[in-house]
């Protein structure tokens, strides 16, 4: 029996009254490919459209209909196998994979079973905990890629006893990705998956969309003693946001440990992950043991790939994310944690590298992180949907820079900017927040602040710790305005500090 | 063949009947167990031949799979594909239900 | 005027050209033999207005200087190929009032070239049979008679029938294992199998994806090229489809056969042969001889394995082929208590007794515990025959053969054991699993007065020296021979 080498960490065991756990978990992501067409058909893709308005005679399944290959979607495939340092292979095939079922008309999924288009890779992962503490990086190996056909979509709502059937995303081209059974932990679970989808939207072949089930993770659990045989594994089908992959895998394990310790045995099934309740459950009992019968799909002809092709592909592959990273760290000088975050997504680090264009990339790491992500996350809003663009922010920071605003009445700024105020400049400008630079007019506020309180004046003399409470006072007859380097350098002066 | 065939049981019947979808009545069982055994045995004979490091063949086609480029060309004849169906509504397919 | 559905598909194109009839006069004599023929059950659907329709359009673009391959020729089309707005049934209850919103690449070839289609012929149920008889629309009646009724062969037996009781002047057929050869031998007309990915299999209805190829089924061997040269051709639709230009076949029909090198496969001398078709064969040889050929002895030493692997690879195709036939989208359905029970329904009522038992074989051959033993070994004996005839054209152009076993036999013969029946493929199925081209042409009577067929196989993609030596034979034979119209 294969065992699954890497011990969890301590931490991430599980201890009940017979021992410890550890947990095992595998994952099989199904990524939408981001084409036009369908994958064996000429009919559109499109989210959302009405019901069978994007079916082709292909996809129905119409007597006599047969199946071309998009080659746009072997590319694809091929690039994400690039991006999961995968072995890609210039031989594959695509198998029929029997069964019935509602929603797939031709009575079997065109997949690829014994031949997929990427063999084995490996990524690494870094496991960030509830509270933020990124753990070890781990190495988590890809066992395949292979591509195949999505089903079409059953409406269970509209009358008590039948199913509606629309096979618009029926044929749509899918990567399934396999992972090998090599994470210990929820967490890690879910950062594989956080991790696949930076390197599919980095690659730009899969749009990552959770929401819309673009990217869903097959998760499979199961339980050992650490280091000891694997368990029977249950696959948990189509989970489709990160908490849900860790709230599944939190609910299957117990589950499985509690069954074992009452003496139980697990059975080997599919099982649903109910969002509500939290909780996993088994789907509708078959009374049919399944048997797909794959073999090889006699409409098509094997994928021959020239290695010219293949290279070619290489060649125009945009920056992963890994290798990102390294370089926001080298080129900018980013602490890793800012990195990380920002080449987590590629949208995230187009849009840092266009603001720190010509700027100081630490400030511009700072106002597109904690300022910008904040505001988003807050307002719930995607960094697509931002509404201050990375130039309207970057126009911001200059005003910092150039010394027209402080950083404090910035932040007004910014507030005002995300409420779709305007520019930077203009907010500035219809709000006078320009910055009071004229040494006099500072140097009257001084002496004025002095006057007004010269026993603490006094005070301050003998105990520059006061000097704050005068800046204060300067910076607030100023409306915030003055530059706050000349305050201070004038009350220095004439509190003789 | 390879491995000694024990031939086809009634019970096996069963379960092929049920991955394909047909319905077979208890008494027919056995019946098609010998039926399909008559023709599995004289199948049987392929066991002869020595097909040690021979390549399965696919296809009678000896090339690679022609490509398409990937542009929408098909779809939007919604009317075209329920036209045959059994029972359309709304624009959809309408099914006996397929959950509980 | 004399009777025009005794002309030759040939003839008839010329007789239009030189204008001594119209295509509304030769179409409308075909649908009065056709009423006459109606007892010959070849026609599941009859398109006859349609074709009157048809035929006036033709005569109106001949006379306006347009003028196809094909044009105004009344043809009628297996019912396997998809009409758009004409019924198409693959001869099963379970496409129920199937109407296709969509003409099969063959038949829209065939509409180009000025085509004017009488309907849709009988076959056996998704072409699953040698003998026209697992038809939900019942069987085939071959016009050859000897006392009783006799089988037009199948699966292309409504194909066969009509062509030989002159019903029209060619017709469309699919051959998986022999479905177009078989049929032509027991009726003594003249059937081509083209090379695998010669006709698109697109809008064809499936029932052996690697297997199936569509021919025509004809009177003479330059009809049967007339045919061939219209369905044939690339289609960017089926991926199997050879993208190569259409040669001038008519063009090699009647060329020498001087120095062509006949191969002989020693195999092919079974047990039991009758001895009017080992006769046959001889005689064949020596027309050959005759006509200038080499006959050169080869071997293929795989030819008794072909029948048993065909027998696993095209059920198991079928099964997976014949999944969307489910009630749920189009054809029948049958309602159950729920969706299981519909399924099942559906699926048991609306397909034959053959259609299930293979249906069955195949999921077997496929299933967990099985596939090693059965369909990949199957896939590889596969392999061994190609290898056979790849040895074979180191010393020969073109193979001669018996195309069938036996003459056409008795309808409701009783036949207990299916795999009799599936002997009478044994000559005809080694070409589908290789890929070949292969003909059958009409060479003689056997003693009962029931016609015989011979047939030549060639390279692949080598119809051309096909057809040369199947015209070489067709004409040393002179077989003119013609059923009695016992059916008028
Ligand atoms: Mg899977
Ligand atoms: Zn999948």
């Amino acid at each position: 029996m294969f065992i699954a080498p890497r011990i969890a960490d301590k931490k991430d065991w599980i201890t009940t009254d017979t021992g410890d756990w550890e947990i095992i978990i595998g994952l099989e992501v199904h990524a939408q490919v981001a084409s036009e067409s369908k994958l064996f058909s000429g009919s559109a893709t499109d989210y959302g459209s009405a019901p069978n308005t994007q079916v082709s005679l292909v996809d129905a399944g119409m007597p006599g209909m047969l199946p071309v290959v998009n080659e746009f979607c072997i590319e694809q495939a091929v690039k994400t196998g690039f991006g999961l340092n995968a072995k890609i292979n210039l031989f594959s095939r695509f198998d029929r994979k029997n069964y019935f079922y509602v929603d797939l008309p031709q009575g079997y999924q065109i997949s690829q079973f014994e031949f997929p288009v990427v063999g084995e890779g490996e990524i690494e992962i870094l496991p960030i905990d509830a509270d933020g503490n990124v753990g070890e990086p781990v190495n988590v190996g890809i066992e395949r890629l292979h591509l195949e056909q999505d089903a079409g979509k059953s409406v269970h709502d509209l009358s008590p006893d039948e199913t509606y059937v629309d096979l618009n995303r029926c044929g749509v081209a899918l990567m399934e990705i396999v992972s090998k059974p090599d994470m210990r932990s929820p967490e890690e679970a879910s950062a594989y998956v956080e991790k696949l989808r930076g390197i599919v939207r980095a690659l730009g072949t899969c749009d990552g969309d959770m929401e819309k089930g673009n990217l869903r993770a097959d998760v499979n659990v199961s339980v050992r003693r650490p280091g000891g045989e694997l368990g029977t594994r249950c696959e948990i089908k189509n989970v489709n946001s990160m908490r849900f992959i860790r709230q599944a895998i939190n609910y299957e394990a117990r589950r499985h440990i509690d069954i074992l310790e009452a003496g139980g045995e697990i059975d080997q099934e599919t099982r649903l992950f109910d969002s509500v309740k939290g909780e996993t459950r088994t789907m509708r009992s078959k009374e049919d043991a399944h048997d797909y019968r794959y073999f090889p799909d006699p409409d098509l002809l094997p994928i021959k790939l020239e290695q010219s092709f293949v290279d070619r592909i290489k060649s125009e592959l945009p920056e992963m994310p890994d290798v990102r990273k390294a370089r926001f760290m080298a080129d900018y000088g980013l602490p890793e944690y800012d990195a990380r975050i920002l080449t987590s997504d590629k949208v995230k680090a187009d849009f840092y590298e266009t603001v720190a264009k010509g700027r100081d990339p630490k400030i511009a790491s700072n106002w597109t992180m904690v300022e910008l992500f904040g505001a988003l996350n807050k307002a719930g809003v995607e960094l697509e949907d931002s509404p201050v663009s990375a130039d309207a922010l970057g126009g911001l920071i200059d005003r910092i820079l150039d010394d027209t605003i402080s950083g404090k009445i910035a932040k007004g700024v910014f507030e005002k900017m995300f409420a779709g105020e305007g520019t930077a400049d203009g907010i500035i400008e219809r709000d006078g927040l320009k910055q009071v630079t004229d040494m006099g007019a500072i140097e009257a506020m001084v002496d004025k602040a002095i006057a007004d309180n010269a026993a603490q004046a006094e005070k301050a003399k003998e105990n520059p710790k006061l000097l704050g409470f005068f800046v204060g006072q300067v910076m607030k007859a100023s409306q915030g305005k003055a530059n706050p380097q000349a305050v201070n350098e004038i009350l220095r002066k004439k509190l003789g500090l | 063949m390879a491995q000694p065939q024990n031939g086809v049981s009634a019970e096996d019947v069963k379960k092929i009947a049920r991955l394909s979808r047909l319905h077979v009545e208890e008494d027919r069982l056995a019946p098609i167990a010998e039926d399909l055994n008559g023709i599995l045995a004289w199948i049987e004979q392929l066991g002869e031949v020595d097909v040690e490091g021979v390549e399965p063949m696919t296809s009678a086609v000896d090339m690679a799979a022609p490509m398409r480029t990937d542009k929408v060309t098909d779809g939007g004849k919604r009317d075209e594909i329920l036209k045959n169906a059994p029972k359309a509504d709304d624009g959809f397919f309408v099914v006996p239900r397929s959950v509980e | 005027m004399s009777d025009l559905t005794k002309m030759t598909l040939s003839g008839a194109l010329d007789g239009m050209a030189k204008g001594d009839f119209s295509s509304e006069e030769l179409t409308k004599a075909h649908i009065d033999a056709c009423m006459d023929g109606a007892d010959l059950n070849a026609f599941i659907t009859t398109t006859f207005e349609q074709a009157i329709e048809g035929a006036k359009a033709s005569d109106a673009r001949r006379a306006s200087g347009t003028v196809g391959k094909l044009e105004g020729a009344p043809l009628a089309i297996k019912d396997l190929f998809c009409t758009e707005g004409v019924k198409t049934t693959a001869g099963s209850k379970i496409l129920g009032d199937f109407t296709p919103t969509y003409e099969s690449t063959v038949t829209a070839n065939m509409k180009a070239d000025g085509m004017v289609m009488l309907g849709k012929l009988n076959l056996d149920e998704f072409a699953m049979g040698s003998s026209n008889e697992t038809s939900a629309f019942g069987p085939v009646i071959n016009p050859w008679r000897n006392d009783v009724d006799l089988v037009p062969g199948g699966s292309s037996g409504g194909s066969a029938s009509a062509v030989a009781a002159d019903l029209c002047l060619g017709a469309t057929a699919t051959d998986t294992g022999g479905s177009i050869r078989q049929p032509a031998s027991l009726t003594g007309t003249v059937g081509i199998k083209p090379t695998y990915g010669r006709c698109s299999r697109w809008g064809t209805v499936a029932f052996a994806s690697s297997l199936d190829q569509a021919g025509p089924i004809a009177k003479t061997v330059k009809d049967s090229a007339i045919l061939l040269e219209s369905m044939a051709g690339y289609d960017p639709k089926d991926s199997t489809s050879i993208n190569a230009d259409v040669p001038d076949w008519v063009g090699a029909c009647g060329q020498s056969v001087k120095g062509l090198r006949i191969g002989i496969p020693k195999e092919y001398q079974i047990d039991g042969m009758p001895a009017d078709i080992q006769a046959l064969w001889d005689q064949g040889i020596e027309w050959m001889k005759a006509a200038g050929a080499e006959i050169v002895p080869i071997s293929l030493p795989h030819t008794k394995y072909a029948l048993p692997a065909y027998y696993v690879v095209a059920p198991a195709e079928a099964s997976s082929n014949l999944a969307r036939y489910d009630g749920m989208r189009y054809g029948l359905r049958v309602d159950g208590k729920d969706l299981a029970d519909t399924y099942e329904r559906t699926r048991t009522e609306g397909f034959g007794d053959e259609v299930r038992r293979r249906i069955m074989i195949g999921t077997y051959v496929l299933s967990a515990g099985y596939y090693d033993a059965y369909y990949l070994r199957a896939q590889k004996v596969r392999t061994r025959i190609v290898q056979d005839f790849e040895n074979a054209w180191e010393t020969c152009d073109a193979i001669l053969t018996p195309t069938a076993p036996s003459a056409a036999f008795a309808v409701g013969r009783k036949v207990s054991d299916p795999v009799q029946m599936y002997l009478n493929d044994i000559f005809t199925v080694t070409t589908n699993l290789a890929g070949l081209p292969g003909i059958s042409v009409p060479a003689g009577l056997d003693k009962s007065g029931l016609p015989l067929g011979l047939q030549i196989i060639g390279r692949a993609m080598d119809e051309a020296t096909v057809f040369k030596a199947a015209s070489a034979l067709e004409d040393a034979a002179g077989f003119t021979a013609k059923p009695e119209a016992w059916w008028k």
